[in-house]
Protein backbone atom coordinates (compact mmCIF):
# COMPACT_ATOMS: atom_id res chain seq x y z
CA UNK A 1 0.00 0.00 0.00
CA UNK A 2 0.98 3.72 -0.10
CA UNK A 3 0.87 6.12 2.20
CA UNK A 4 -0.96 9.55 1.72
CA UNK A 5 2.86 11.08 2.06
CA UNK A 6 3.76 8.78 -1.04
CA UNK A 7 0.19 9.28 -3.13
CA UNK A 8 1.27 12.94 -3.32
CA UNK A 9 4.53 12.56 -4.05
CA UNK A 10 3.95 10.22 -6.51
CA UNK A 11 0.89 11.64 -7.61
CA UNK A 12 2.03 12.53 -11.43
CA UNK A 13 3.05 9.04 -11.55
CA UNK A 14 -0.36 7.32 -10.32
CA UNK A 15 -2.12 9.23 -12.91
CA UNK A 16 -0.46 7.92 -15.78
CA UNK A 17 -2.90 4.55 -16.86
CA UNK A 18 0.72 2.56 -17.63
CA UNK A 19 2.23 2.91 -14.44
CA UNK A 20 -0.56 3.53 -11.71
CA UNK A 21 -0.47 2.59 -8.22
CA UNK A 22 0.48 -1.00 -9.24
CA UNK A 23 3.38 0.37 -11.12
CA UNK A 24 4.27 2.74 -8.35
CA UNK A 25 3.87 -0.36 -5.89
CA UNK A 26 6.46 -2.27 -8.22
CA UNK A 27 9.11 0.80 -7.89
CA UNK A 28 8.79 1.08 -4.39
CA UNK A 29 9.26 -2.85 -3.58
CA UNK A 30 11.73 -2.64 -6.50
CA UNK A 31 15.55 -2.06 -6.37
CA UNK A 32 18.55 -0.80 -7.90
CA UNK A 33 22.56 -1.10 -7.78
CA UNK A 34 24.48 1.38 -9.55
CA UNK A 35 27.89 0.42 -9.87
CA UNK A 36 30.06 4.24 -10.08
CA UNK A 37 28.44 7.06 -8.20
CA UNK A 38 30.28 9.64 -10.99
CA UNK A 39 28.41 11.12 -14.04
CA UNK A 40 26.20 8.50 -15.26
CA UNK A 41 25.15 7.37 -11.30
CA UNK A 42 24.60 11.06 -10.42
CA UNK A 43 21.13 11.63 -12.53
CA UNK A 44 20.76 7.66 -12.63
CA UNK A 45 20.38 7.47 -8.99
CA UNK A 46 18.51 11.33 -8.44
CA UNK A 47 15.59 10.19 -10.89
CA UNK A 48 15.46 6.71 -9.54
CA UNK A 49 15.19 8.42 -5.79
CA UNK A 50 12.69 10.68 -7.29
CA UNK A 51 11.04 8.25 -8.95
CA UNK A 52 10.41 6.14 -5.66
CA UNK A 53 12.57 3.16 -6.22
CA UNK A 54 12.33 1.56 -2.90
CA UNK A 55 16.13 0.75 -2.23
CA UNK A 56 18.95 1.69 -3.77
CA UNK A 57 22.43 0.59 -3.31
CA UNK A 58 25.38 2.59 -4.37
CA UNK A 59 28.77 1.04 -5.06
CA UNK A 60 32.26 3.52 -5.14
CA UNK A 61 34.92 4.40 -3.17
CA UNK A 62 36.00 7.72 -4.27
CA UNK A 63 36.33 11.21 -3.12
CA UNK A 64 34.67 14.21 -4.32
CA UNK A 65 37.06 16.08 -6.65
CA UNK A 66 36.57 19.65 -7.68
CA UNK A 67 36.74 18.65 -11.30
CA UNK A 68 33.57 16.52 -10.76
CA UNK A 69 31.33 19.08 -10.47
CA UNK A 70 30.80 20.37 -14.06
CA UNK A 71 29.06 16.82 -14.69
CA UNK A 72 28.27 14.66 -10.99
CA UNK A 73 25.47 16.94 -9.84
CA UNK A 74 25.14 14.57 -6.99
CA UNK A 75 27.72 16.97 -5.26
CA UNK A 76 27.54 20.40 -4.76
CA UNK A 77 31.09 22.66 -4.28
CA UNK A 78 30.91 22.09 -0.20
CA UNK A 79 31.42 18.45 -0.68
CA UNK A 80 34.47 18.92 -2.48
CA UNK A 81 37.03 16.22 -0.42
CA UNK A 82 34.23 14.10 1.14
CA UNK A 83 33.55 10.49 0.59
CA UNK A 84 31.16 10.27 -2.61
CA UNK A 85 28.65 8.37 -1.05
CA UNK A 86 28.04 9.89 2.15
CA UNK A 87 27.38 13.16 0.39
CA UNK A 88 25.27 10.99 -2.08
CA UNK A 89 23.39 9.80 0.47
CA UNK A 90 22.26 13.19 1.88
CA UNK A 91 21.07 14.52 -1.64
CA UNK A 92 19.01 11.52 -2.23
CA UNK A 93 17.62 11.07 1.21
CA UNK A 94 16.80 14.82 0.72
CA UNK A 95 15.31 13.98 -2.69
CA UNK A 96 13.28 11.17 -1.14
CA UNK A 97 13.28 10.23 2.34
CA UNK A 98 10.85 7.67 1.93
CA UNK A 99 12.99 5.39 0.49
CA UNK A 100 16.09 3.60 1.57
CA UNK A 101 19.78 4.41 0.56
CA UNK A 102 22.22 1.65 0.70
CA UNK A 103 25.90 2.42 0.41
CA UNK A 104 29.21 0.21 -0.33
CA UNK A 105 32.06 2.28 -0.47
CA UNK A 106 34.17 -0.33 -1.63
CA UNK A 107 35.95 -1.11 -5.02
CA UNK A 108 33.39 -3.87 -7.36
CA UNK A 109 35.78 -7.14 -7.61
CA UNK A 110 35.47 -10.67 -8.47
CA UNK A 111 35.43 -11.69 -4.88
CA UNK A 112 32.34 -9.45 -3.51
CA UNK A 113 30.30 -8.40 -7.54
CA UNK A 114 27.91 -11.67 -6.73
CA UNK A 115 27.10 -11.55 -3.29
CA UNK A 116 26.22 -8.29 -3.62
CA UNK A 117 23.91 -8.46 -7.05
CA UNK A 118 21.96 -10.73 -5.30
CA UNK A 119 20.98 -8.70 -3.32
CA UNK A 120 18.85 -6.02 -6.02
CA UNK A 121 16.52 -6.58 -9.19
CA UNK A 122 18.26 -4.36 -11.59
CA UNK A 123 22.00 -3.28 -12.01
CA UNK A 124 23.00 -0.09 -13.32
CA UNK A 125 26.63 0.11 -15.00
CA UNK A 126 28.32 3.64 -14.61
CA UNK A 127 31.51 2.55 -14.45
CA UNK A 128 34.60 4.07 -16.18
CA UNK A 129 36.87 1.22 -17.17
CA UNK A 130 36.55 -1.56 -18.89
CA UNK A 131 37.93 -4.21 -16.37
CA UNK A 132 34.42 -3.26 -14.08
CA UNK A 133 32.30 -3.22 -17.32
CA UNK A 134 33.18 -6.94 -17.87
CA UNK A 135 33.12 -7.77 -14.37
CA UNK A 136 29.48 -6.70 -14.10
CA UNK A 137 28.46 -7.99 -17.39
CA UNK A 138 29.75 -11.28 -16.21
CA UNK A 139 28.55 -10.87 -12.77
CA UNK A 140 24.77 -10.40 -14.04
CA UNK A 141 24.79 -12.89 -16.66
CA UNK A 142 25.90 -15.21 -13.37
CA UNK A 143 23.32 -13.82 -11.27
CA UNK A 144 20.54 -13.49 -14.13
CA UNK A 145 20.36 -9.53 -13.67
CA UNK A 146 19.85 -7.25 -16.00
CA UNK A 147 22.44 -4.93 -16.87
CA UNK A 148 21.52 -1.62 -17.36
CA UNK A 149 24.04 -0.39 -19.32
CA UNK A 150 25.80 2.81 -19.97
CA UNK A 151 29.03 4.80 -21.34
CA UNK A 152 29.86 8.23 -22.55
CA UNK A 153 33.08 9.68 -24.17
CA UNK A 154 33.63 13.24 -25.32
CA UNK A 155 30.30 14.31 -26.98
CA UNK A 156 28.80 10.83 -27.43
CA UNK A 157 27.10 8.31 -25.09
CA UNK A 158 25.77 4.39 -25.86
CA UNK A 159 22.87 2.82 -23.90
CA UNK A 160 21.93 -0.31 -24.24
CA UNK A 161 19.88 -3.00 -21.59
CA UNK A 162 22.06 -6.13 -21.05
CA UNK A 163 20.16 -9.46 -19.97
CA UNK A 164 21.41 -12.94 -21.12
CA UNK A 165 18.20 -14.88 -19.85
CA UNK A 166 16.40 -12.94 -22.60
CA UNK A 167 19.13 -11.39 -25.04
CA UNK A 168 22.48 -10.49 -25.77
CA UNK A 169 25.13 -9.22 -22.94
CA UNK A 170 27.91 -6.97 -23.12
CA UNK A 171 30.28 -9.54 -24.45
CA UNK A 172 27.89 -10.55 -27.27
CA UNK A 173 28.46 -6.81 -28.33
CA UNK A 174 32.23 -6.37 -27.33
CA UNK A 175 33.87 -10.00 -26.79
CA UNK A 176 37.45 -8.31 -26.80
CA UNK A 177 38.52 -5.28 -24.48
CA UNK A 178 40.32 -2.54 -26.89
CA UNK A 179 43.93 -2.59 -26.75
CA UNK A 180 45.25 -0.69 -23.58
CA UNK A 181 47.10 1.97 -25.08
CA UNK A 182 43.61 2.58 -27.28
CA UNK A 183 42.16 3.51 -24.26
CA UNK A 184 42.53 7.69 -23.89
CA UNK A 185 43.01 8.81 -20.52
CA UNK A 186 40.07 10.00 -19.16
CA UNK A 187 41.46 13.11 -17.69
CA UNK A 188 43.12 13.85 -21.77
CA UNK A 189 39.72 12.62 -22.75
CA UNK A 190 37.49 15.34 -21.34
CA UNK A 191 33.50 15.11 -21.16
CA UNK A 192 31.12 17.45 -22.31
CA UNK A 193 29.47 17.71 -18.88
CA UNK A 194 25.37 17.38 -19.72
CA UNK A 195 26.55 14.55 -21.33
CA UNK A 196 26.13 11.73 -19.00
CA UNK A 197 22.96 13.30 -17.47
CA UNK A 198 21.35 12.33 -20.97
CA UNK A 199 22.87 9.33 -20.48
CA UNK A 200 22.30 8.49 -17.14
CA UNK A 201 19.24 9.54 -17.31
CA UNK A 202 18.13 7.39 -20.05
CA UNK A 203 19.58 4.48 -17.86
CA UNK A 204 17.31 5.61 -15.13
CA UNK A 205 14.01 5.21 -17.40
CA UNK A 206 15.17 1.82 -18.50
CA UNK A 207 15.53 0.62 -15.11
CA UNK A 208 12.20 2.03 -14.09
CA UNK A 209 10.23 0.28 -17.07
CA UNK A 210 12.07 -2.83 -16.05
CA UNK A 211 10.98 -2.82 -12.45
CA UNK A 212 7.60 -1.56 -13.40
CA UNK A 213 7.26 -3.86 -15.69
CA UNK A 214 6.05 -1.51 -18.79
CA UNK A 215 6.90 -0.21 -22.53
CA UNK A 216 9.56 -1.78 -24.44
CA UNK A 217 12.94 -2.47 -22.85
CA UNK A 218 16.41 -1.33 -24.78
CA UNK A 219 17.26 -5.18 -25.19
CA UNK A 220 19.08 -6.19 -28.48
CA UNK A 221 19.63 -2.82 -29.07
CA UNK A 222 22.48 -0.24 -28.77
CA UNK A 223 21.27 3.43 -28.60
CA UNK A 224 24.26 5.67 -30.18
CA UNK A 225 24.07 9.48 -29.03
CA UNK A 226 26.07 12.09 -30.64
CA UNK A 227 25.75 15.60 -28.52
CA UNK A 228 27.38 17.29 -31.24
CA UNK A 229 25.31 15.98 -33.98
CA UNK A 230 22.24 15.83 -31.88
CA UNK A 231 21.46 12.77 -32.93
CA UNK A 232 20.40 9.61 -32.30
CA UNK A 233 20.80 6.39 -33.70
CA UNK A 234 20.17 2.51 -32.66
CA UNK A 235 21.73 -0.87 -34.14
CA UNK A 236 21.07 -4.44 -33.56
CA UNK A 237 22.52 -6.28 -30.91
CA UNK A 238 22.66 -10.04 -31.47
CA UNK A 239 23.37 -13.03 -29.18
CA UNK A 240 26.93 -14.02 -30.28
CA UNK A 241 28.89 -17.34 -29.74
CA UNK A 242 31.98 -16.08 -27.17
CA UNK A 243 33.50 -17.33 -23.89
CA UNK A 244 31.39 -19.30 -22.10
CA UNK A 245 30.56 -17.57 -18.78
CA UNK A 246 30.99 -19.68 -16.07
CA UNK A 247 32.56 -18.15 -13.15
CA UNK A 248 33.90 -14.25 -12.24
CA UNK A 249 37.92 -13.86 -13.72
CA UNK A 250 40.47 -11.07 -12.92
CA UNK A 251 39.83 -8.57 -15.45
CA UNK A 252 42.62 -6.67 -15.00
CA UNK A 253 44.36 -9.19 -16.36
CA UNK A 254 41.77 -9.54 -19.35
CA UNK A 255 41.86 -6.28 -20.38
CA UNK A 256 45.13 -5.78 -19.83
CA UNK A 257 47.16 -8.43 -20.08
CA UNK A 258 50.90 -6.29 -19.72
CA UNK A 259 50.11 -5.14 -16.58
CA UNK A 260 51.09 -5.99 -13.00
CA UNK A 261 48.61 -4.79 -9.85
CA UNK A 262 49.99 -3.21 -7.01
CA UNK A 263 49.84 -5.70 -4.86
CA UNK A 264 52.08 -7.75 -7.26
CA UNK A 265 54.66 -4.80 -7.19
CA UNK A 266 54.77 -4.03 -3.47
CA UNK A 267 55.99 -8.18 -3.29
CA UNK A 268 58.03 -7.66 -5.65
CA UNK A 269 59.87 -4.99 -4.49
CA UNK A 270 59.35 -6.02 -1.06
CA UNK A 271 61.85 -9.52 -2.34
CA UNK A 272 63.75 -7.31 -3.81
CA UNK A 273 63.79 -8.15 -7.55
CA UNK A 274 65.84 -6.02 -9.96
CA UNK A 275 63.02 -3.69 -11.68
CA UNK A 276 63.01 -0.29 -13.20
CA UNK A 277 59.79 1.99 -11.77
CA UNK A 278 59.54 4.65 -14.43
CA UNK A 279 56.96 7.47 -12.96
CA UNK A 280 56.11 9.11 -15.99
CA UNK A 281 53.82 11.84 -14.28
CA UNK A 282 54.45 15.45 -14.28
CA UNK A 283 56.97 17.19 -12.03
CA UNK A 284 54.23 18.38 -9.51
CA UNK A 285 52.57 14.98 -9.16
CA UNK A 286 56.43 13.42 -8.57
CA UNK A 287 57.26 16.02 -5.65
CA UNK A 288 54.31 14.97 -4.23
CA UNK A 289 55.05 11.75 -3.59
CA UNK A 290 56.70 8.69 -5.82
CA UNK A 291 58.10 5.35 -5.04
CA UNK A 292 61.37 4.75 -3.93
CA UNK A 293 64.52 4.48 -6.39
CA UNK A 294 61.68 5.52 -9.46
CA UNK A 295 63.39 7.18 -12.61
CA UNK A 296 61.42 10.32 -13.31
CA UNK A 297 60.56 10.94 -16.85
CA UNK A 298 57.25 13.33 -17.83
CA UNK A 299 55.65 11.02 -20.13
CA UNK A 300 55.62 13.97 -23.35
CA UNK A 301 59.70 13.77 -22.43
CA UNK A 302 59.92 10.14 -23.02
CA UNK A 303 60.63 10.15 -26.92
CA UNK A 304 63.24 12.73 -25.96
CA UNK A 305 64.95 10.60 -23.32
CA UNK A 306 64.28 7.13 -24.04
CA UNK A 307 68.71 6.87 -23.56
CA UNK A 308 67.94 6.73 -20.11
CA UNK A 309 65.74 3.84 -19.73
CA UNK A 310 67.73 1.26 -19.14
CA UNK A 311 67.10 -1.87 -22.03
CA UNK A 312 67.49 -4.92 -20.67
CA UNK A 313 66.11 -4.15 -17.49
CA UNK A 314 62.41 -4.75 -16.53
CA UNK A 315 60.47 -1.93 -16.47
CA UNK A 316 57.39 -1.10 -14.29
CA UNK A 317 55.73 2.12 -16.08
CA UNK A 318 53.35 4.32 -13.50
CA UNK A 319 51.42 7.30 -13.09
CA UNK A 320 48.26 8.19 -11.02
CA UNK A 321 45.55 5.90 -12.76
CA UNK A 322 47.25 3.84 -15.29
CA UNK A 323 46.41 5.99 -18.44
CA UNK A 324 49.60 7.70 -19.46
CA UNK A 325 51.76 4.52 -17.97
CA UNK A 326 49.66 2.36 -20.76
CA UNK A 327 50.68 4.95 -23.80
CA UNK A 328 54.50 4.78 -22.15
CA UNK A 329 54.43 1.12 -22.09
CA UNK A 330 53.15 0.88 -25.90
CA UNK A 331 55.65 3.22 -27.18
CA UNK A 332 58.85 1.55 -25.06
CA UNK A 333 57.22 -1.76 -26.95
CA UNK A 334 57.09 -0.20 -29.87
CA UNK A 335 61.24 1.28 -29.38
CA UNK A 336 62.06 -2.55 -29.11
CA UNK A 337 61.80 -2.66 -24.98
CA UNK A 338 60.66 -6.48 -24.44
CA UNK A 339 59.66 -6.07 -21.12
CA UNK A 340 57.85 -3.12 -20.36
CA UNK A 341 54.55 -3.55 -17.41
CA UNK A 342 52.03 -1.07 -16.85
CA UNK A 343 50.71 -0.72 -12.77
CA UNK A 344 47.48 -1.19 -12.94
CA UNK A 345 45.50 1.60 -11.53
CA UNK A 346 49.14 3.94 -11.02
CA UNK A 347 49.66 5.24 -7.54
CA UNK A 348 45.90 6.04 -6.69
CA UNK A 349 45.66 2.11 -6.45
CA UNK A 350 48.78 2.52 -5.01
CA UNK A 351 47.44 4.98 -1.93
CA UNK A 352 44.19 2.81 -1.67
CA UNK A 353 45.31 -1.15 -1.72
CA UNK A 354 49.50 -0.57 -0.40
CA UNK A 355 50.37 2.35 1.28
CA UNK A 356 47.56 5.11 2.25
CA UNK A 357 50.36 7.99 3.61
CA UNK A 358 51.22 7.86 0.00
CA UNK A 359 50.23 11.79 -1.18
CA UNK A 360 48.89 11.18 -5.07
CA UNK A 361 47.52 14.52 -6.17
CA UNK B 1 25.45 8.67 -54.92
CA UNK B 2 26.99 8.97 -51.18
CA UNK B 3 28.23 6.65 -48.21
CA UNK B 4 27.79 8.33 -44.95
CA UNK B 5 30.32 6.43 -43.01
CA UNK B 6 29.58 7.62 -38.96
CA UNK B 7 32.73 7.84 -36.78
CA UNK B 8 32.64 7.17 -32.81
CA UNK B 9 34.82 7.54 -29.39
CA UNK B 10 38.29 7.99 -30.46
CA UNK B 11 38.47 6.91 -33.78
CA UNK B 12 37.22 10.86 -34.82
CA UNK B 13 40.54 11.95 -33.94
CA UNK B 14 41.90 9.91 -37.22
CA UNK B 15 38.74 11.88 -39.07
CA UNK B 16 40.18 15.26 -37.84
CA UNK B 17 37.41 15.18 -34.92
CA UNK B 18 33.89 14.63 -37.32
CA UNK B 19 31.54 12.25 -36.42
CA UNK B 20 30.22 11.74 -39.83
CA UNK B 21 32.94 11.51 -43.10
CA UNK B 22 30.32 12.13 -46.28
CA UNK B 23 31.43 10.31 -49.53
CA UNK B 24 30.24 10.85 -52.79
CA UNK B 25 31.29 7.73 -54.20
CA UNK B 26 29.13 4.79 -54.78
CA UNK B 27 30.23 0.88 -53.63
CA UNK B 28 28.29 -2.42 -54.02
CA UNK B 29 29.83 -3.85 -51.01
CA UNK B 30 31.67 -3.28 -47.72
CA UNK B 31 34.92 -4.08 -49.67
CA UNK B 32 34.70 -1.55 -52.13
CA UNK B 33 33.38 1.56 -49.39
CA UNK B 34 35.74 0.94 -47.01
CA UNK B 35 38.89 1.65 -49.26
CA UNK B 36 37.13 4.84 -49.81
CA UNK B 37 37.06 5.97 -46.14
CA UNK B 38 41.01 5.18 -45.97
CA UNK B 39 41.87 7.16 -49.04
CA UNK B 40 40.05 10.09 -47.13
CA UNK B 41 41.48 9.10 -43.93
CA UNK B 42 44.55 7.34 -44.11
CA UNK B 43 45.45 6.83 -40.57
CA UNK B 44 42.06 4.82 -39.73
CA UNK B 45 42.83 1.51 -42.37
CA UNK B 46 45.23 0.26 -39.52
CA UNK B 47 43.33 1.10 -36.61
CA UNK B 48 40.35 -0.77 -38.26
CA UNK B 49 41.77 -4.06 -39.87
CA UNK B 50 44.65 -6.07 -39.06
CA UNK B 51 47.83 -7.03 -40.96
CA UNK B 52 45.78 -10.13 -42.44
CA UNK B 53 42.66 -7.52 -43.35
CA UNK B 54 40.23 -8.87 -40.71
CA UNK B 55 38.24 -6.45 -38.86
CA UNK B 56 39.79 -5.70 -35.33
CA UNK B 57 37.92 -7.82 -32.81
CA UNK B 58 37.28 -5.03 -30.54
CA UNK B 59 35.35 -2.97 -33.10
CA UNK B 60 32.09 -3.63 -34.68
CA UNK B 61 30.76 -2.36 -37.89
CA UNK B 62 27.63 -1.13 -38.64
CA UNK B 63 25.75 -1.44 -42.05
CA UNK B 64 22.32 0.42 -41.83
CA UNK B 65 22.27 -0.74 -38.62
CA UNK B 66 23.15 -4.23 -38.71
CA UNK B 67 26.43 -5.70 -37.29
CA UNK B 68 28.68 -6.79 -40.17
CA UNK B 69 29.75 -10.27 -38.00
CA UNK B 70 25.71 -11.63 -38.72
CA UNK B 71 25.94 -10.54 -42.60
CA UNK B 72 28.52 -11.02 -45.09
CA UNK B 73 31.69 -9.23 -42.94
CA UNK B 74 33.48 -6.93 -45.56
CA UNK B 75 30.96 -8.59 -48.24
CA UNK B 76 28.15 -7.09 -46.73
CA UNK B 77 26.23 -4.95 -49.72
CA UNK B 78 25.60 -1.38 -49.18
CA UNK B 79 23.53 0.83 -51.41
CA UNK B 80 23.49 4.56 -52.34
CA UNK B 81 22.63 6.45 -48.90
CA UNK B 82 24.03 3.48 -46.68
CA UNK B 83 25.43 4.83 -43.17
CA UNK B 84 27.92 2.88 -41.66
CA UNK B 85 28.86 3.15 -38.26
CA UNK B 86 32.58 1.93 -37.30
CA UNK B 87 31.53 1.51 -33.35
CA UNK B 88 34.59 0.74 -30.65
CA UNK B 89 33.78 0.09 -26.96
CA UNK B 90 33.57 3.33 -24.67
CA UNK B 91 34.19 3.01 -21.18
CA UNK B 92 33.80 6.85 -19.70
CA UNK B 93 31.17 7.01 -16.96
Amino acid sequence: MLSDSERDRYARHLILPELGERGQLALKRGSVLIIGAGGLGSPAAMYLAAAGVGRIGLVDFDVVDASNLHRQLLYGSSDVGRPKLEAARERLLDINGEIAIELHPFALMSDNALELFAKYDVVIDGTDNFPTRYLVSDACTLAGKPNVYGSIFRFEGQVSVFDDTRGPCYRCLYPTPPPPALVPNCAEAGVLGVLPGIIGSLQANEAIKLIAGIGEPLIGRLLLFDALALRFREVRVTKQRHEPVTHLIDYEGFCNPMDINVKELAERIGRGDSLTLLDVREPHEWNAGHLDNALHIPMQQVPARVEEVPRDAEIIVYCRMGGRSARVQQFLQEQGFANVRNLAGGMLAWQRDVDPTMKVV
Amino acid sequence: MALNFVISGPLRELAGNRGEVRIDRSASSLAEALPLLWAECPAFRDRVVTELGELRPHLNIFVDGENIRFLDGFSTAVRDGSEIVILPALSGG
